[in-house]
């Protein structure tokens, strides 16, 4: 089966991973601008990130027919840094044009400090400006519940926003049904530890249904699987759901929400991009 | 909420098909609080507030309540929405302190 890995950090994986992902049944990855493990020092080493995940990525995927899309900005865990924030914003409009990158992402709130609240605010203000997309990051453990209510409230503060335009990521069993609510789209990650187990995400999807809801494995620097996604489909076949189930969560969903961004394609299956930013379907 | 019948196997099949994995979980649980018991310096562990926030879940997971799931999630949750006035450390440490909120 064909699959969309919604999030995964490929800047920091092989390329043997890609292939790996290949021969599972990946067409697409979407990453998102990610924190490097450590801060980096100027608005020119995220210029340089930037150009690494719009023109170095798409190239290294295409080897093995995957299409590449990336989301970018300055990344929650850097966001207490006002200054280098101011500058990186600067630096992002230029790349937005750019044919793979469809929208701004992962921002979000890591700690969720006055900061950190304000650099997301002006990443909001940026991509409404653009009419960009949004990937949003939730925090991790005792900071995700805290953090997913104050992302929910700030967004909604923007009269012109479209919830369906943005996926509220990383949801746990806490909050998942706060952001459905709200009309936007949402991420389960099967990443160890820290984020959902396969177990747990069938649940989740058993008890909120398939909708607006999509699957990634979050694979970067940290101990993660790049083949996540088709272990959830072992698994949701262990508990009996159908392969339509499967596929809307695994391809369906996550390609009816990059479509809007009107640049998304995959060509080989026959699905040209969207002639506006709404959804074939939607 | 009643999730009665949103799970496509029958009580039996899923515990035919699950019991071995979570047998296994128990154990490592029961293992972990030993192993703190065990420890190089004696000390308790009742005393750390993760281990607290550890102990308040553990009788959520031994009750008849549902959606037990949610309220362990919230267990460990910062139940606040104030904002941090400053960053204080890059990670989360996996249960929420209510001391450090006073400070």
């Amino acid at each position: 089966m064909y699959y969309i890995e919604m999030h995964g950090h490929m800047v920091s994986r092989t390329t043997d991973d890609y292939r790996e992902m290949a021969m599972a049944g990946c067409v697409a990855i979407s990453e998102p601008a990610f924190w490097a493990g450590w801060d980096r020092q100027s608005a020119d080493s995220f210029e340089d990130y930037f150009r690494q995940l719009t023109e170095f990525e798409p190239k290294r995927a295409a080897q093995f027919f995957i299409r590449h899309a990336s989301w970018l900005c300055l990344n929650p865990k850097e966001g207490e840094d006002r200054r280098l924030t101011a500058q990186v914003l600067k630096r992002i409009p230029k790349f937005l044009d750019r044919p793979s990158v469809v929208g701004i992402g992962e921002i979000g709130m890591n700690r969720v400090t006055r900061n950190e609240v304000d650099t997301f605010t002006d990443h909001v203000r940026l991509a409404l400006d653009y009419n960009q997309m949004m990937l949003i990051h939730t925090p991790h453990l005792e900071d995700k519940y805290k953090g997913t209510r104050v992302t929910i409230d700030n967004l909604l503060k923007f009269r012109n926003l479209e919830p369906r335009r943005v996926l509220i990521d990383h949801a746990e069993e806490h909050t998942i049904g706060m952001i459905l609510e709200q009309g936007f789209y949402t991420g389960l990650t099967l990443y160890p530890n820290t984020k959902v187990s396969l177990a747990r995400a069938v649940d989740m999807i058993e008890k909120y249904g398939p909708d607006r809801i999509t699957i990634s494995s979050a694979c970067d620097w940290g101990p993660s699987v790049p083949t996540a996604v088709p272990q959830l489909m072992l698994e949701m076949r262990r508990r009996g759901h159908s392969e339509e189930l499967i596929r809307k969560l695994v391809f369906e969903n996550p390609l009816e929400f990059l479509m809007q961004s009107g640049k998304f394609e995959l060509p080989r299956l026959g699905i040209p991009k969207a002639l506006s930013h709404t959804a074939p379907g939607a | 909420m009643n999730n009665q019948g949103l799970c496509p196997l029958t009580t039996s099949q899923i515990i035919d098909e699950y019991f071995i994995e979570n047998r296994t979980r128990i154990l490592d649980l029961a293992a972990y609080l030993d192993r703190l018991m065990r420890s190089a310096d004696g000390q308790p562990a009742s005393g750390d507030f993760r281990m607290q926030a550890f102990r308040q879940a553990l009788q959520i997971l031994s009750s008849d309540e549902p959606n037990k799931i949610d309220h362990i999630q919230l267990v460990f949750s910062d139940p606040t929405v104030e904002l941090k006035p400053q960053l204080d450390t890059k990670s989360a440490s996996g249960a929420w302190n209510p001391a450090q909120e006073v400070q």
